[in-house]
């Protein structure tokens, strides 16, 4: 395969308005992405950049496509570490839909190359956000934040 | 758009069943472990090489989409098929990690003794 790519799936017993705005809004997403948040104004064709809680840039690109409640599309380069930033932009789609009383969330993170470690070490990330971002939103508590701590 | 419902509802009610029967079965594990050596198979691709026929992988495939490990993507007319480990970070965090916990706290303990560090 001359691609590297990862779709993951979440089922959170939420709305799509509720999970959009823990998507976009800057504060509530540090609570479930270990402090990181992104800036940017959510427009088609914008900058957009993740922020370390020490203010250091984590990761860049651009604002492909928005939906508000169902699709967002990015482009996203990693900033921090020479090897993955040498890869250049790969794709990010989050595609919301709601299902009975639950929003699937799903996340699709791809480049054009096989072996990519771009998308190896998004692949690793996304899990346990995923996690937290459920637990947040369902019952208002992070599971992580321990290991937050730790490390 | 029923199967979703009912997708959506096993994952949200028993969704931990779900993963551990999934999981029980070794041949549901090995097609976990070739979606692991290469992500976004076809059914076609995945049955290459198995002793198991195209219908029992389909079973197989269909308990695990049930359990949310495997998702599926429709492009053009094919279906691939990916790995998905989120339910398997949520029996981890339910599971696994507050054992972890007290493990890391004596270490941290241990640490800190050692350093000579009495502010911890």
């Amino acid at each position: 395969m001359n691609k590297s790519e990862f779709v993951y799936v979440i089922y959170i017993r939420t709305t799509p308005e509720r999970l959009w705005s823990a998507l976009t809004n800057p504060d509530f997403m540090k609570q479930y992405w270990f402090g990181m948040h992104f800036e940017t104004d959510w427009k088609t064709g914008s900058h957009w950049q993740m922020v370390f809680p020490d203010g250091r840039v984590a990761d860049t690109g651009e604002i492909v496509e928005i939906d508000p409640r169902r699709r967002l599309v990015l482009k996203w380069r990693n900033e921090f570490r020479a090897e993955l930033k040498s890869e250049g932009y790969a794709r990010c789609t989050i595609e919301l839909e709601p299902i009975a009383e639950t929003v699937k969330l799903s996340i699709t993170h791809a480049i054009d190359h096989a072996g990519s470690q771009l998308v190896e070490a998004a692949a690793g990330g996304w899990p346990r956000i995923l996690s937290n971002l459920k637990s947040l939103l369902e019952t208002g508590e992070i599971v992580l934040k321990a290991e937050a701590a730790v490390s | 758009m029923t199967c979703k419902y009912l997708l959506a509802y096993y994952c949200m009610k028993d969704v931990n069943n779900k993963v551990f029967k999934a999981l029980a079965d070794p041949s549901r594990r090995r097609l976990l472990d070739r979606l692991y050596a290469s992500n976004g198979q076809t059914l076609t691709e995945l049955c290459e090489d198995l002793e198991m026929t195209r219908q029992a992988v389909t079973q197989h495939l269909d308990v695990l989409e049930a359990a949310n490990l495997v998702t599926t993507v429709w492009r053009g007319r094919q279906k691939l098929h990916y790995l998905n480990p989120v339910p398997l970070q949520e029996i981890y965090e339910r599971w696994i990690r507050k054992f972890e916990r007290p493990r890391l706290s004596a270490l941290h303990k241990l640490k800190s003794q050692l350093e000579g560090d009495e502010n911890e």
